[in-house]
């Protein structure tokens, strides 16, 4: 009697949790569907965004998340070989880079807002722009990117580190060459999590790249991220709210496509290294 | 000669260069408490001396063009939120974490753990965006005015539950086989096999995972911003509006001066070092649990 009284219990707790993910997703996609047009990607959004498109944001977002990763991928990747690859097994200055990514990594977004607000905007006089907001997008996704190249890394089977070696290769040249080919689809992966996150975030979005929803000129021109549309909709517009979902699933496409990528690539990778080795 | 041996030009350029990008890491944490402090600094120093400090926990309210920075009533908000949605989230991520690892046949396991990993992914403005335009208007049928402590618990737990669902099922996987094997052998029935041998073997791992959806909770903006209501005043009752830290740091960022700005930075201070005081803790429970797992 318990034992089935709590194999209930589990299965309601399970049904709930797929009943409001069905809930959420459902409303999204049918709300949205109904404001959704293929015009809706390219116009410029009218009447404070209830009516017109979204072009112009679609616009801002790319360019952010370009700055983001045009800066982070390098940083990151360097980082990860470091980590992975030279630092000795128990240095403390290789513990103490871990432990720092550890802790950005634990940073709400909101204070990464404040920080590239202080710091991008005005410290370094770039003011409210795509710049400053990519450039710290750039700081919350490097801890996540390092972490999962470092670990794909690390997952490379020391032989292939061998026989580098004994074929005379330098270090430099086996990274290259054999172990970042070895551990492309971790890298991959990493990348597009990464994407995932910057395309997500609001909160430190807001007093960065700003609000300005018109269509940006340079990069030192304020503009308004995707997300950012969304809650500005939802907020502060009434009648806004068709938009708002619209806005909401060319966002979760774009994520839910990014993410099963990602997904793919990391299984595809570790089946063939079963085969392989 | 070990694998990691360094023996020529190169391959010392590339070290060098790659141990200053290490650095790089390291400055961009100093850089970010450096700039924290910095930016807060007039309010924490002015509140030595003038007596803002009492202020900052016990004092009348939040009247910042006033110069009152009572944050009291943001503090004990961000709390209770927090509190509730743990309190929501975990039994229920618990409960899939049990049916992911004992209770799913494979393929059925296989399509709720993706439906977990959607759940995850979801920005928290469309959270947010669902609970503004349906959960808040279902609370406010039954008692207004809907946007309250009790919306912003039911969004926040569902966003923090995929991970304690996820970080569970995988602490429950990493049980020894001979633990849930003995207990069958000696003809537990399933309940007890999960409640009395396997829930207590992987301790450890459910507890850092709560820890980490607990800092995630703490740290959220956007959604708690849209369905809490946002009036500054102690959190009274289940319905009632209140203001997080986080949402008042989004709110009033916009046309902050001075003292006020300060104040704000002051408390992105104080939630970034509570959220390292749980991810540390999480550490330690993890590092805990694997040392009795080596000795045990």
């Amino acid at each position: 009697m318990a034992d089935r009284l709590f194999s209930w219990l589990v299965f309601g707790c399970s049904l709930l949790v797929v009943l409001c993910m069905v809930w959420v997703l459902g409303d999204v996609v049918i709300e949205g569907l109904a404001h959704f047009s293929w015009q809706f990607l390219f116009t410029v959004p009218e009447d404070a965004g209830r009516a017109g498109g979204i072009g112009p944001i679609l616009v801002s977002t790319v360019w952010i998340l370009v700055i983001a990763l045009a800066v982070a991928l390098p940083l990151g990747l360097g980082v990860a070989i470091w980590l992975s690859e030279f630092s000795p097994g128990n240095s403390r200055f290789g513990n103490t880079t871990g432990i720092t990514l550890d802790i950005l990594a634990g940073i709400p977004s909101i204070v990464y807002g404040l920080f590239g607000n202080a710091f991008f905007s005005i410290y370094l006089g770039l003011g409210f722009s795509l710049m400053s907001g990519g450039l710290t997008l750039a700081c919350m996704i490097l801890p996540v990117f390092v972490r999962t190249c470092e670990t794909g890394l690390r997952a490379v089977n020391d032989d292939w580190r061998r026989g580098a070696l004994a074929l005379g290769l330098t270090r430099s040249a086996a990274i290259w060459h054999i172990l970042l080919p070895a551990a492309r689809p971790a890298i991959i992966a990493g990348l597009i999590l990464g994407i995932g996150r910057a395309t997500a975030e609001t909160a430190a979005l807001l007093f960065t790249s700003g609000y300005v929803d018109r269509m940006p000129e340079s990069l030192l021109d304020s503009g308004r991220a995707l997300a950012v549309h969304i809650y500005d909709l939802s907020m502060n517009v009434t009648g806004g709210d068709g938009a708002a979902y619209a806005s909401a699933l060319v966002l979760i496409t774009l994520i839910i496509t990014l993410n099963t990528f990602a997904q793919s690539f990391v299984n595809s990778w570790f089946r063939r290294r079963l085969v392989v080795s | 000669m070990g694998i990691k041996s360094i023996n020529n030009r190169a391959d010392r350029r590339l070290n060098s260069v790659l141990v200053m990008l290490s650095g790089g890491t390291a400055l961009l944490l100093m850089l970010i408490v450096l700039f924290l402090l910095n930016e807060s600094w007039p309010f924490l120093a002015n509140g030595w001396g003038g007596g803002l400090w009492p202020n900052f926990f016990h004092s009348q309210g939040w009247y910042p063009l006033e110069g009152q920075f009572g944050m009291r009533p943001m503090i004990l908000a961000s709390l209770a939120v927090t509190l509730g949605a743990i309190v929501v989230a975990l039994p229920v991520g618990l409960a899939c974490a049990i049916f992911l690892e004992f209770y799913a046949r494979a393929s059925v396991a296989q399509g709720f753990r993706l439906l977990i990993h959607l759940l995850a992914g979801m920005p928290s403005v469309v959270f947010g965006l669902w609970g503004l335009t349906r959960l808040v208007p279902l609370i406010a049928g039954w008692q207004p005015p809907g946007a309250s402590l009790l919306a912003a618990i039911l969004v926040l737990s569902l966003m923090i539950l995929p991970t304690i669902a996820l970080t569970s099922a995988s602490a429950l996987s990493s049980v020894p086989r001979e633990l849930i094997a003995g207990s069958m052998a000696l003809g537990m029935r399933r309940k007890t096999q999960i409640l009395n041998i396997v829930l207590p073997a992987a301790r450890p791992g459910i507890t850092s995972g709560a820890l980490l959806a607990t800092a995630r909770a703490l740290g959220e903006t956007m959604a708690v911003l849209m369905v809490a209501g946002n009036v500054v005043q102690n959190p009274s009752g289940l319905f009632e509006p209140v203001r997080v830290l986080t949402a008042n740091i989004a709110l009033e960022m916009a046309y902050a001066m001075d003292n006020h700005r300060a104040s704000l930075f002051a408390s992105g201070l104080l939630l970034t070092l509570l959220v390292w005081l749980l991810s540390w803790f999480a550490h330690r429970v993890t590092r805990a649990g694997l040392e009795v797992h080596k000795h045990g």
